[in-house]
């Protein structure tokens, strides 16, 4: 594929995301942190759609959030044509986050009730306009006239342009929310989970309509989800999150067709197939427990409580990305070179140890 | 998933209508629903929101908030009586014991004041009087055990927040079967849970579910939750069953036009090619307020005719208990009288 040759687009790097937690009424003081996201590096190509599934308390939002600096990334970098977004000073940050936008999931509390639907949609370039960082200054008319063909481009009548959010159903109030991220023509889409808060036939709807915009505009898509069928459907590579850390990053065909990691596996085959023959034949991995708080931090695999095929090595050693072939990547120790089911856990805990005081 | 063609019908539910009075008009939330559940069957419903799933359900345990709401009409037998002719009092006596239900979202379903013990040995104690507090606190140990909450002992005595989701859920469960239900409302039990978890939970009802011979009514909006769980699918739209078949053959053969569009507008992780368009239902589901008498479903069908405009279709049998309401499947005669009737209404106002 001709896809790794290309100059990425978006190269996120040992990106961190902690949120302090801290005690104390007067006089806080920091006792522990939310490791939201911790240490994720992937890098998002022209062109195409890169899917981030896990479930809730991975990591996912708070992924796009810190690419787009709506939080200050505690450490890591997030590079965008050539500038690293987290240290470039806020002009400069501004003038290259045009480029990138996004799209929410709630479209009921992601737009401004008070608003009509054209001072929503203008929003971004009115205020791009004031701060003066757009290429062509526009005018009103000209920011009328953008409106107006946004909304006809994402299929809401143009009519509609002095209504309010309320008298929308939540299929058009997605759909304007779409008209607001095109509105500066940016090059890159951050959608955090835009269809799962919308009835079936009306994700339907949505998803063709942004298949359809990145064909006309060349975009590029960074799609949250929860549904993986969502995901297989619109993505051409696909990470998966697990407790703040990426497990696995593939194309979607060769992640779907043969999946590495043991969380992906158990993800894959618990999701439900609306087919009552596949359903019955299929075999389920049912994992035990629920997703650990991320609030510790950790020495060995983020998955570890949980997995089916732990390892006494897993407990104490963090495993790296391992390239698979060039289309896989994956964390996890069974596909390390070495055979590590063997190694007692004494064994693993001395190696640990020893790394460890090597480090200090 | 087990079909029992002879077990016996625990719940019958007849022609049920419930309308709300609201400042725009009447809305008639469930118009018509006819659906029965045997010994040990699930059932499925599925419907978008707004489609009168969960109104159905809270009907059947009478927790329509009135006013606005009313039950209008029907029947729902159970035990051989009409649960909509109860007392409010012999109604609470089969309200939690007989019939239980789970509810979609876990946090807020669990009174967060109380023990968890508290809670269950109430539900316990205000069903069967004779049972003493210290039997009650056993029978719910016994019954969080079986839901598969570690150290069941320990963990009774904490209060909700304590739990997480997936765990809030199971002692949901825990408490709807408390009482021995016979019939269990799940009314999307898995909803606000990750998939992972979502596993967990139903094969947990799936299993308790065959142990127990409880009937269960699971709604849910997931197309694939539908496919492993149910035995029997009702599909809704706008207030009504406009699709009744076993899965299987639903899912092999979706009669109604809407059926179809929403198993074609699911995409499937194990057959879609990439790059393909998602199959889509233009346009918006009804409102429910003052629709006119014909087909709801006809502004977004594809295959509507002159007479889906007039008049609402009669419920066709195709064989093996498939249902479907849709004029496609009514003969010529009975189309053309329905037009003639609709025109004759027409000229009267």
């Amino acid at each position: 594929m001709s896809i790794e040759k290309r100059k990425p687009l978006l190269e996120v790097r040992d990106l961190k995301q902690h949120f302090p937690i801290t005690s104390g009424a007067i006089l806080q003081k920091q006792v522990g942190a939310i490791r939201a996201v911790d240490g994720i590096s992937f890098d998002v190509y022209p062109g195409e759609t890169l899917g981030i599934v896990g479930e809730s308390g991975c990591g996912k939002s708070t992924t796009v959030r810190s690419i787009s600096q709506l939080n200050k990334p505690t450490s890591g970098s997030v590079i965008f044509n050539g500038i690293d977004l987290v240290k470039a000073d806020t002009r400069t940050m501004l003038k290259a986050r045009l480029d990138i936008q996004m799209i929410f999931q709630d479209p009921y509390a992601s737009l401004d009730p008070r608003m009509t639907v054209r001072s929503i949609i203008a929003e971004p370039m009115v205020i791009y306009n004031n701060r003066r960082l757009l290429e062509t200054p526009m005018s009103p008319m000209d920011i009328e006239r953008r409106v107006e063909e946004l909304m006809e481009r994402v299929g809401l009548n143009k009519a509609f342009k002095n209504r309010y959010p309320h008298e929308f159903s939540g299929g058009q109030r997605q759909r304007i929310g779409i008209a607001r991220a095109l509105a500066l023509n940016p090059k890159i889409i951050l959608a955090d989970e835009p269809v799962s808060a919308l009835d079936v036939s009306i994700q339907s709807q949505i998803l063709n309509l942004l298949a359809d915009l990145q064909k006309e505009f060349g975009l590029t898509y960074l799609f949250i989800a929860h549904d993986l069928a969502v995901i297989q459907h619109i993505s051409t590579r696909v990470a998966v999150m697990y407790l703040g850390k990426i497990v696995e990053i593939s194309e979607a065909v060769q992640l779907y067709d043969n999946p590495l990691h043991p969380y992906t596996i158990a993800l894959l085959s618990a999701a439900p197939i609306p087919d009552p023959k596949v359903e019955r034949e299929r075999k389920r991995i049912i994992l035990t427990g629920d997703v650990p708080s991320p609030d510790k931090e950790r020495t060995g695999c983020y998955f570890y409580d949980r997995c089916p095929k732990k390892m006494p090595w897993c407990s104490c050693h963090i495993p790296p990305m391992l390239d698979i072939n060039e289309k896989q990547q994956v964390a996890c120790w069974l596909y390390d070179k070495r055979d590590l089911s063997k190694v007692t856990m004494e064994e693993a805990e001395a190696d640990a140890a020893k790394t460890a005081s090597e480090k200090t | 998933m087990s079909m029992k063609p002879n077990a016996k019908t625990v719940l019958d539910v007849k022609d049920l209508q419930t309308y709300f009075k609201t400042d725009a008009g009447i809305v008639k939330a469930v118009d018509g629903v006819s659906f029965s559940v045997r010994e040990g069957e699930t059932i499925g419903i599925v419907g978008e929101s707004g489609s009168g799933k969960s109104v159905t359900n809270l009907s059947l345990m009478r927790l329509i908030p009135s006013p606005p709401g009313k039950i209008v009409g029907g029947e729902v037998i159970f035990e051989g009586k009409d649960i909509l002719k109860l007392s409010e009092k012999q109604m609470r006596s089969i309200r939690g014991k007989k019939i239980s239900m789970i509810f979609q979202d876990p946090m807020t379903s669990l009174n967060p004041f109380l023990k968890i013990s508290t809670q269950m040995v109430e539900t316990i104690r205000l069903h069967e009087k004779d049972v003493s507090k210290q039997e009650a606190l056993e029978r719910s140990i016994d019954m969080l055990k079986l839901v598969g909450i570690p150290s069941a002992e320990k963990r009774i005595q904490n209060y909700p927040h304590q739990f997480s989701g997936g765990m809030r859920q199971r002692v949901m469960i825990a408490q709807a079967l408390s009482c021995n239900a016979e019939v269990l409302i799940a009314d999307e039990p898995t909803t606000a849970l990750d998939v992972t978890i979502q596993a967990q939970i139903l094969e947990l009802i799936a299993k308790l579910s065959n142990q127990m011979g409880t009937a269960v009514i699971l709604i849910t909006h997931d197309l694939g939750v539908v496919a492993g769980m149910c035995d029997q699918v009702c599909v809704m739209y706008a207030g009504r069953i406009v699709e009744k078949a076993t899965t299987d053959e639903l899912y092999a053969r979706p009669s109604h036009p809407y059926t179809e569009g929403l198993i074609k507008s699911v995409p499937r992780m194990d057959t879609t090619k990439k790059g393909n368009r998602l199959f889509s239902i233009e346009g918006q589901p009804p409102n429910v307020i003052d629709l006119p008498p014909c087909c709801p479903f006809h502004p977004r069908c594809h295959k509507a005719m002159e007479v889906c405009r007039q008049a609402y279709p009669l419920v066709k049998d195709l064989g093996k208990g498939h249902e479907v309401a849709c004029w496609l499947f009514a003969e010529e005669s009975e189309k053309q009288r329905a037009l003639n009737e609709a025109n004759i209404k027409e000229k009267a106002e």
